[in-house]
C-alpha cells in the first residue's frame, strides 16, 4: 500500500498506537480534571515529568524498583496535586477559566525550572525492568516487551478510569457534583473534597503516564514540556471533558501520527494540529463533546 | 576590589612593566540555557569563559573584561535579536559559544553586519566557515565535516558500507548527513535511505524501525545532545545491534554518554576535539570546572568557549586594541596555542584547525568512577582533521 511493504505498514501502526497509549493516559487525566473541575491544566505535562522524575528518585534514593514506584509514584505525585489544588486552585473556581490556565501554566514553569535547576537538561537513566527486557519477533517488526506492556497497561487504566467515573457511585457523585456542587453538598457529601480527590486523580494519571516513560525516554525536565501542546490537541479534538472521547482520539491520534512518520516524517510533528483545526472547523465541540 | 584593581594598575603604568591598556571588554556568551543544549554549553560555558579571563589575568594586564549571558532557545531570530541588542545598546565586543546552528548562522549575519567578533564553540555546521562563511567569524571547536571524518572512516575501514540516517531536520542535522554521506561515498560506501525528523524529537521507534528495514550496515545519528541520548536509548531497547547492525552516534557529548548510561552507551564510538582526562592541562582544568558546575565535568563546547575567551584576550593585550579586524587579522595570523586543544592555526575563513580524537567509549567494568568514560582509539592530526579552504567553499581569502 502507498509503495510501502505491508510489514512497514505493520510495524508503523503499532507504534502509533504504543504513542497513543501516552497520549490516551495524559489526555484521559486532563479530560477528568476538565471535566468535573473545569480547570485547563496546564501543568499536567510538568506533573507527567514529575512522575518520571520520582521514579528515577525512587530508585536512585531508596532502591526502590519500577514495580513499586508504579504504585507509589502516582499516589506521592497525586497528592502533590491534591495539595496544589486545596491551596492555589481552589481559590480561583468563581473565576474565569482563563485564570486556571495561567496559574497552571506558572505553576509548569516553576516546576520545570527548579528540576531543570537541580538535575540539568540531559537527561537521567533509568533503565528497562530486567522481567520485561527483550522482546519478541512478530515477523513484521521487533517488538520490545516493555512496548506491549505500556499498551496493556495504559488500556487497562483507560478502562478502569471509565468504569470508575462512568459506573459506580463515587462516578455518579462526582458527576452530580460537577452538575449542581450545591445539591450534592446538601447530601451530606463533601463536595470540596470530592473535587481535590478528583484532581489529585488525574495528576496521578499523568505521574503514571511518566513512570511508563522512564525508561523509554530520557527521564529530564523538558520531557512533558512538548507533550503536553500535543495532548492538549488531543483533548480538543476528542471533546473537553469527554471521557471516552479522549481515549479513543489518544490512541487514534497515535495512529495518524505513527503512520506520519513513516510516509512523511516532516510532517509529524504538525499533523495532530492540522486535524484539530478540521475537527474545530466541521464540530467545534469535538468529535466526543456534547455541544453546550 | 576596585580599589585593588586600580592600585594594581597605576602600579603597572608606573612600573612600565604592563602595557598601560585599561581596555574595557564586554564579552556575550550566547547558548542554550534551558533547552537541550543546556547542559552541554548553558551556565558551564559561561563558568569556562570566566575561568579564561581568570586564567588570562586579564585585570592585571589592564584589559577590564566583563561577561554578559543570555539564553537563544536554539530559536535563530532570538538568537539574532538578542545579538543585535547586545551590538547596538549594551556594547558587547564579541560574542561567544552559540550553539545551534541555525542560530549560530544568524548570530554570525548580525555579526559581520555590525562588524563585531563571534567566536562560536558550540555550532557544528560547516556552512558557518564555508559557504556562509564571515570575515568575522571563528568556529573553534568542531564541525560537521570533522564529526563525520572521524567516525564515518574508521567504521568504513572496519567494512561497514552501507548506511542509513536518521537526522535532525535543522541546519546542522542536514549539515552532518551531507558532510557524512560524502565520505561514505567517497571510500566506496552506500546510503540506503534516511529518515529526516522535526527538531527536536522523541520517539525515534518509527524511525528506527525504517532503518532496522532498511538493513543498512550502519544506521548514523546526524543529530545531538537530548535526541542522541533517546534514540540511542531507544535502539537499544528494539534489539538494533543484536540485529548486526551498528549505530554510529555522529555527534556525542560526554553529558550525552553521562545520560545514557554506560549500559547503553558502552563500545560507541565518539569523534571529540575535547576530553577531561587527555593529559595535564586538561585534566587540571576539567577539575577545576568540576569544583564550580556540581561535580559535572566540562563538554568539549565548554572547553573550546574556556579556549576561544583565551585566544581573543590574547589578540586584544597583543594589538592593544579591540578593534574587530585588528583582533581578527591578529588571531588569524598567529598560531593558537592554550592547554586544551594544544597548538593550532586559525583558516582565513575562521575554521580553527586543531587536532581532534577518536575515542571509545568504556563498559561499566572499565570505568572507574564518575565521567572516566572514554579510552583513546587514535588521534587526528590537525591538517587531516578538517577540511581545507579550497574544501570549504568559502570564498573570503
Amino acid at each position: 500500500m502507498f509503495g510501502i511493504p505491508a510489514q512497514v505498514l505493520f510495524g508503523q501502526l503499532l507504534l502509533g498506537l504504543i504513542n497513543g497509549s501516552f497520549y490516551a493516559l495524559l489526555s484521559l487525566g486532563l479530560a477528568v480534571i476538565f471535566g468535573m473541575l473545569n480547570v485547563i491544566n496546564f501543568a499536567h505535562g510538568a506533573l507527567y515529568m514529575m512522575g518520571a522524575f520520582v521514579a528515577w528518585m525512587l530508585l536512585t534514593y531508596l532502591g526502590i524498583n519500577y514495580w513499586w514506584a508504579l504504585l507509589i509514584t502516582p499516589i506521592v505525585v497525586g497528592a502533590f496535586g491534591a495539595l496544589i489544588e486545596r491551596t492555589l486552585i481552589s481559590r480561583l473556581y468563581h473565576l474565569d477559566h482563563l485564570y486556571g490556565l495561567l496559574l497552571t501554566f506558572g505553576l509548569a514553569l516553576l516546576i520545570e525550572g527548579l528540576f531543570r535547576n537541580a538535575y540539568g537538561v540531559s537527561g537521567l537513566p533509568y533503565t528497562i525492568p530486567a522481567a520485561l527486557a527483550g522482546g519478541h519477533n512478530l515477523g513484521f517488526m521487533f517488538l520490545p516487551n516493555y512496548r506491549a506492556w505500556v499498551i496493556i497497561a495504559s488500556l487497562v487504566v483507560c478502562a478502569a478510569t471509565w468504569v470508575l467515573i462512568e459506573k459506580t457511585r463515587l462516578g455518579a457523585y462526582l458527576r452530580a457534583a460537577t452538575e449542581n456542587p450545591a445539591l450534592v453538598g446538601a447530601f451530606g457529601i463533601n463536595v470540596p473534597r470530592l473535587i481535590t480527590l478528583t484532581y489529585g486523580f488525574g495528576v496521578g494519571l499523568a505521574a503514571l503516564a511518566g513512570v511508563l516513560a522512564a525508561p523509554i525516554y530520557s527521564v529530564n525536565p523538558n520531557m512533558g514540556a512538548d507533550l503536553v501542546i500535543v495532548v492538549f490537541a488531543v483533548v480538543v479534538i476528542g471533546g473537553m471533558g469527554s471521557i471516552l472521547g479522549a481515549v479513543v482520539s489518544g490512541f487514534g491520534l497515535g495512529i495518524i501520527e505513527g503512520l506520519t512518520r513513516a510516509f512523511y516524517p516532516q510532517g509529524s510533528s504538525v499533523v495532530i494540529f492540522v486535524i484539530m483545526a478540521i475537527v474545530l472547523l466541521v464540530k467545534p465541540a469535538g468529535l466526543f463533546g456534547k455541544t453546550a | 576590589m576596585r580599589l585593588t584593581k586600580a592600585l594594581l594598575l597605576s602600579a603597572a603604568i608606573a612600573l612600565g612593566t604592563a602595557p598601560a591598556l585599561a581596555t574595557d571588554v564586554k564579552i556575550g556568551v550566547l547558548n542554550d540555557r534551558s533547552g537541550v543544549y543546556a547542559d552541554l554549553s548553558g551556565e558551564g560555558s559561561v563558568i569556562a569563559a570566566k575561568m579564561a579571563i581568570a586564567d588570562f589575568d586579564a585585570a592585571k594586564k589592564g584589559i577590564n573584561v566583563t561577561v554578559v549571558s543570555a539564553d537563544h532557545q536554539n530559536k535563530p531570530d532570538i538568537a539574532s535579536s538578542i545579538a543585535r541588542q547586545w551590538y547596538d545598546q549594551d556594547g558587547v565586543d564579541a560574542i561567544f559559544d552559540v550553539p545551534t546552528s541555525s542560530a549560530a548562522l544568524a548570530v554570525s549575519q548580525v555579526t559581520k553586519e555590525k562588524n563585531k567578533v563571534f567566536i562560536d564553540s558550540g555550532a557544528g555546521s560547516t556552512a558557518i566557515v564555508g559557504k556562509s562563511c564571515s570575515p568575522n567569524t571563528i568556529l573553534w571547536t568542531y564541525d560537521t565535516y570533522a564529526l563525520a571524518n572521524g567516525t564515518a572512516r574508521t567504521l568504513l575501514k572496519q567494512g561497514k558500507k552501507s548506511w542509513f540516517f536518521i537526522t535532525a531536520d535543522y541546519a546542522f542535522g542536514q549539515a552532518l548527513e551531507n558532510d557524512t554521506s560524502e565520505i561514505v561515498k567517497n571510500l566506496g560506501g552506500t546510503v540506503v535511505g534516511d529518515a529526516k525528523y522535526p527538531f527536536p524529537g522523541s520517539d525515534f521507534s518509527s524511525y528506527l524501525l525504517k532503518a532496522q528495514g532498511s538493513k543498512a550496515d550502519v544506521i548514523g545519528l546526524a543529530n545531538a545532545g537530548g535526541d542522541t541520548v533517546n534514540t540511542m536509548k531507544q535502539a537499544a531497547e528494539f534489539g538494533i545491534t543484536q540485529g548486526g547492525q551498528s549505530i554510529a552516534a555522529l555527534l556525542v557529548f560526554i553529558t550525552d554518554v553521562n545520560a545514557m548510561g554506560l549500559d547503553t552507551a558502552k563500545g560507541l564510538l565518539v569523534t571529540s576535539a575535547f576530553y577531561w582526562d587527555q593529559n595535564d592541562g586538561t585534566r587540571d582544568f576539567g577539575k577545576r570546572f568540576a569544583a564550580q558546575d556540581n561535580g559535572k565535568m566540562p563538554t568539549m563546547v565548554q572547553a573550546g568557549v574556556y579556549a576561544s575567551v583565551l585566544d581573543y584576550l590574547k589578540a586584544v593585550e597583543a594589538t592593544k586594541s579591540k578593534d574587530s579586524k585588528t583582533v581578527l587579522d591578529w588571531m588569524k595570523a598567529n598560531p593558537t596555542d592554550d592547554p586544551l586543544f594544544g597548538k593550532g592555526s586559525i583558516l582565513p575563513n575562521g575554521r580553527v584547525l586543531h587536532d581532534m580524537y577518536l575515542y571509545q567509549v568504556k563498559s561499566p567494568a572499565e570505568s572507574k568512577g564518575p565521567w572516566d568514560y572514554y579510552k583513546l582509539v587514535a588521534t587526528i592530526p590537525a591538517k587531516d582533521a578538517f577540511q581545507t579552504m579550497a574544501q570549504s567553499g568559502c570564498t573570503l581569502n
